[in-house]
């Protein structure tokens, strides 16, 4: 079959690749109908992200058909069933699964012990996203296998098109996840740092979960536009000063609630800081880029609450304890525990409150997967969300 | 599939993407105010200093004890001036700032031999040398920043988002319309530790 594999920094290719077959019972393997480059992504076609292997199929944001089950599926699953799948991988059994936190399922990383060292305690196996985290191969390729697959799945209605349910497996359920962790309050300011994908997904639900205002601070013109259109009040960090701005915007006294969708690679827009980091960075003294976190910490109202769907890997440096401490701010944190959410949010997907699709700015054949990273790493032709078709 | 990119590939011309960031100049580049300013200011030091070394190149060469490297300096002035109006011309500096960087390069090997033999004024090598570092770091800083900064879309490839709201209604219809949802008490934290507002509404 066709696949996007990982060769190194900034090479990917799509190469042919022997087909998923049926490891275990509860497998099924999957024909691919769409797939999607999340920013995710990007922080393992930069290298940002360790633990990735030469040959490693990339993706985990994909929806399919089941062509096959295990023995073990028992009818969770039919043959020909359309079925969109999480990116996290889960046993649905563990006492994590059982409570809800499935992106910390206790079973499903099949590499627990790397896991165990470099972060204390396992999380769940992810698709597509380095061997720290099971080293499965991932959904931008023809066919995949989904282990756990009697629960890790999420059932669409067939009136719905691909478009509008494919991201129910990672960016609409991460920005909604990211707003109701901020425990959004009628009278609140939220400031969203971010308008790639998952800042738009999250911006539009602290919307619809009520939020006063939602502020949205980037600096590609296009993806600020796009965040208006949401209902977003946007701060062009190249241009003004976000602290100044959303200070102004709050009487003086900050956002009660900081959203970070932006992650490791946040870029400074102080030239120093960024460069600080940079060259930090390379001397592999810190692994990620603390500067979005930096600032929700200055300028996030006391006792407000943080929320981090933007991902991070490893160190951090420079960041304000003392801030942190004395502002009582409360931090909230975490891959998605995307089936926590999803039949919620198939139902308003379906009741047409929202349609996830507007995001999308590309479309292409699998096979422009390697041209696509590219644009999108590079924001080039506007590009704000791929989606490619096997 | 991108109109530009298809058109891209089919005239063939070479993806100058391929180049290192920081040999390229990309006008869609969105350089940072600091950044910006940073730039201007090398651009003003640049002249600056050319001017002085093509005035002076004598009489800096007989300072560092170098007497027979006056022409040299002259020629380095003149380098200087070149770069200095290259970054004040260019939309995107980003090279002439590289370029920068390798001419610092130049001046230090060019130094160095300054503290070799009996030179009396090996002091003064020195002082040129440290200065001669701070002000790579800088060039390299500037550069590293002005290379990694966001590109922002050409005006030709523009697309029009300004109706991507992903609501049926209007976007100020639509806030609140999830208000029915709960947040589940384990997420937002135990009631105890909520708002006391909330808690006592
Ligand atoms: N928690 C989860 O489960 C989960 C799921 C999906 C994605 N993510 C993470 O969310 C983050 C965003 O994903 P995405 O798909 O939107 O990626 P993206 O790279 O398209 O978007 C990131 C945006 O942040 C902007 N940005 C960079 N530095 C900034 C700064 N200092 N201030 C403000 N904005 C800045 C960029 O211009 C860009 O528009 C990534 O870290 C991704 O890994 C997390
Ligand atoms: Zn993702
Ligand atoms: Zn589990």
């Amino acid at each position: 079959m066709r696949a996007l594999v990982w060769h190194g920094t900034e090479d990917i290719r799509c190469d042919t690749v022997p087909d998923p077959k049926i490891e275990h019972d509860r497998d099924a393997i999957i024909k691919v109908t769409a797939c999607a480059i999340c920013g995710s992504d990007l922080h393992l076609y930069d290298h940002f992200m360790p633990g990735m292997e030469k040959g490693d199929v990339m993706g985990h944001e994909f929806m399919g058909e089941v062509v096959e089950t295990g023995k073990g599926v028992n009818g969770a699953l039919r043959k020909g069933e359309r079925i969109v799948v999480p990116f996290t991988i889960i046993c649905g059994e563990c006492d994590q699964c059982k409570r809800g936190f499935f992106s910390v399922c206790e079973r499903s990383n099949r590499n627990k012990d790397i896991a165990d060292k470099a972060f204390g305690h396992t999380t769940a196996g992810l698709f597509g996203y380095t061997h720290l985290t099971g080293g499965y191969q991932g959904g931008q390729a023809e066919y995949v296998r989904v282990p756990f697959a009697d629960k890790t799945h999420i059932k669409v209605p067939e009136n719905l098109s691909d478009e509008q349910v494919l991201f129910l497996g990672d960016i609409f359920p991460t920005g909604w996840q990211a707003a109701v962790q901020a425990d959004i309050q009628p009278t609140d300011t939220v400031a969203i740092w971010g308008a790639g994908p998952v800042g738009q997904m999250t911006l539009r639900s602290a919307l619809l979960l009520g939020a006063k205002q939602v502020v949205c601070i980037d600096s590609v013109p296009e993806r600020l536009e796009m965040a208006r259109a949401g209902g977003a009040i946007t701060v062009d960090n190249s241009q003004e000063s976000t602290v100044e701005r959303l200070n102004e915007l709050t009487g003086g006294k900050g956002p009660e609630k900081c959203i970070d969708a932006v992650g490791m690679e946040a870029h400074s827009p102080r030239a120093l800081e960024h460069a600080y980091d940079r060259v930090k960075q390379a001397v592999m003294l810190e692994s990620d880029r603390a500067s979005v976190l930096r600032e929700m910490i200055y300028v996030c109202r006391p006792a407000g609450i943080l929320s981090i769907p933007g991902v991070y890997g490893g160190l951090i440096d420079k960041v304000p304890m003392g801030a942190l401490m004395n502002k009582g701010l409360t931090i909230r944190t975490g891959q998605t525990h995307v089936n926590r959410w999803t039949d919620d949010l198939v139902k308003r997907i379906a009741d047409g409150q929202i349609d996830p699709s507007f995001v999308i700015t590309h479309r292409a054949k699998l096979e422009q997967g390697p041209e696509m990273y590219k644009t999108f790493r590079d924001k080039r032709d506007n590009c704000i969300k791929v989606v490619l078709r096997p | 599939m991108s109109e530009t990119m298809s058109q891209r590939r089919r005239s063939g011309a070479p993806d100058r993407s391929e180049l290192p960031s920081y040999l390229v100049s990309d006008p869609r580049r969105r350089r940072g105010p600091s950044t910006r300013e940073l730039a201007q200011g090398l651009c003003c030091f640049s002249i600056g200093l050319g001017l002085t070394e093509v005035a002076c190149g004598g009489a800096i060469a007989r300072w560092l004890g170098m007497p027979r490297s006056a022409a040299i300096i002259q020629a380095y002035g003149v380098r200087e001036i070149l770069q200095g109006v290259g970054i004040l011309g260019a939309s995107d500096p980003t090279p002439w700032i590289s370029a920068r960087v390798a001419g610092d390069a130049l001046d230090i090997v060019t130094v160095l031999p300054g503290l070799e033999g009996h030179n009396p004024r090996k002091d003064n090598v020195l002082i040129a040398l440290v200065a001669l570092a701070g002000v790579t770091a800088v060039d390299v800083i500037c550069a590293r920043s002005l290379s990694d900064a966001p590109l922002a879309p050409s005006e030709k490839v523009r697309r029009d988002y300004r109706r991507r709201s992903g609501f049926r209604r209007g976007a100020e219809a639509m806030r609140g319309a999830a208000r029915d949802f709960k947040p589940p008490p384990d997420i937002i934290g135990p009631e105890a530790m909520r708002p006391w507002v909330l808690t006592n509404a």
